[in-house]
């Protein structure tokens, strides 16, 4: 068993909100550098960055998850954590059939598809900021169906989170875990596991919040055991 | 209507785009969603919210909206200021809660998609 350092949620130039700076061969090397064994891809409501991710951070022996930031038709940021390429390729399909909408880069920002060089392959015209048709309970089960791990994201900010939108979490939703982007954990959370991740949108915010796990391996299915505290797996400083 | 007309009526505190405030209000427009807003949100709109987020000034300068009004005395955060700053976006903050100003703004003759 060892401790693994993860930040579960990282934006990449795809997303308009993040710098252009965090192309996936800039962020893996800022990942690596700050000490982290393993990190997710998520930007808003896309996915086409995770493939150069992943590539690129195999060079360096630095684990990858690929995931989405869904924005549920509540306005609801909920992270789609997944175990291979298939389901996020398929949560990507799903989600943008959904979103509807063009991006307007002069209000809202570009949204660049690169490859593992960091060579721009396109841009996505979907207006990735909207909101999906999918509501809170949808997504999960959504996410669920794809066989992946869902996630209420940055619970503890004023805006686009379970609690501003809601105001507690929905006891009866089957959430996989809750994520603080600060560190205020409202009291309605206690139950589940908690994640504490960057939300980064720009380099030098990477690995500025993180989870330290005691895993075997740095997979998602090993996070899973952790987060039940299963055969020796746990998350740490819970 | 003008902008600092109704700043003055209603003691709006005005945190950024001061120098816009002579531009003319065409109607009101009242939600907290931002895709709601995208979608009924109209040019010259007066944008009534709680939400802080610096997507406010996005979804603001893609339908070019007159100004945008946080209630209940929210203060934007710190990059949707510096934004607004940037884009020449007035954002006002008033006191009072959604329900009362909206009141208000409709008895100084202000009128919403449906009149």
């Amino acid at each position: 068993m060892r401790t693994l350092r993860a930040d579960l949620h990282i934006h990449t130039c795809l997303s308009p909100c993040a710098e252009l700076e965090m192309t996936p061969r800039a962020l893996v090397s800022r990942a690596c550098s700050v000490g982290l064994d393993l990190i997710a891809i998520c930007d808003h409501n896309s996915a086409e960055n995770v493939k150069a991710a992943r590539r690129c951070a195999q060079e360096r022996g630095l684990a990858v998850i690929g995931g989405m930031e869904v924005t549920t038709r509540e306005e609801i940021h909920v992270l789609g954590l997944f175990h291979d390429q298939e389901a996020v390729d398929g949560a990507q399909e799903l989600v943008h059939a959904a979103l509807h909408g063009e991006n307007d880069p002069v209000a809202f920002g570009e949204q660049l598809i690169v490859d593992e060089y960091d060579e721009l392959i396109g841009q996505t015209s979907k207006l990735l900021i909207g909101a999906t048709d999918f509501s809170l309970e949808e997504t999960v089960e959504h996410i669920h169906r794809l066989g992946g791990v869902a996630v209420a994201a940055h619970i503890d900010r004023p805006s686009f989170s379970l609690i501003s939108q809601v105001g507690f979490v929905p006891p009866d939703l089957p959430l996989d875990a809750v994520e603080l982007c600060y560190d205020e954990l409202p009291p309605s959370a206690a139950g589940l596991p908690v994640l504490r991740s960057s939300d980064a949108h720009r380099l030098e915010e990477i690995g500025r919040h993180s989870t330290r796990f005691l895993v075997e391996a740095a997979t998602l299915a090993e996070l899973e055991l952790a987060f039940r505290g299963s055969n020796g797996r746990r998350i740490l400083d819970q | 209507m003008n902008l600092q007309q109704i700043v003055n009526e209603l003691a709006l505190q005005v945190r950024s785009g001061r120098s816009a405030l002579n531009r003319e209000v065409r109607r009101g427009y009242a939600s907290d969603l931002m895709s709601d807003v995208i979608a009924h949100g109209q040019e010259g709109d007066l944008w009534v919210t709680l939400h802080g987020h610096q997507n406010v000034v996005a979804v603001a300068a893609m339908k070019e909206l007159a100004a945008v009004v946080l209630v209940n005395g929210r203060e934007p955060e710190p990059d949707t200021l510096a934004k607004a700053g940037e884009q020449g976006l007035p954002l006002l903050v008033s006191e009072l809660p959604a329900f009362e100003l909206i009141g208000r703004l409709h008895r100084l003759g202000l009128r919403g998609i449906a009149g």
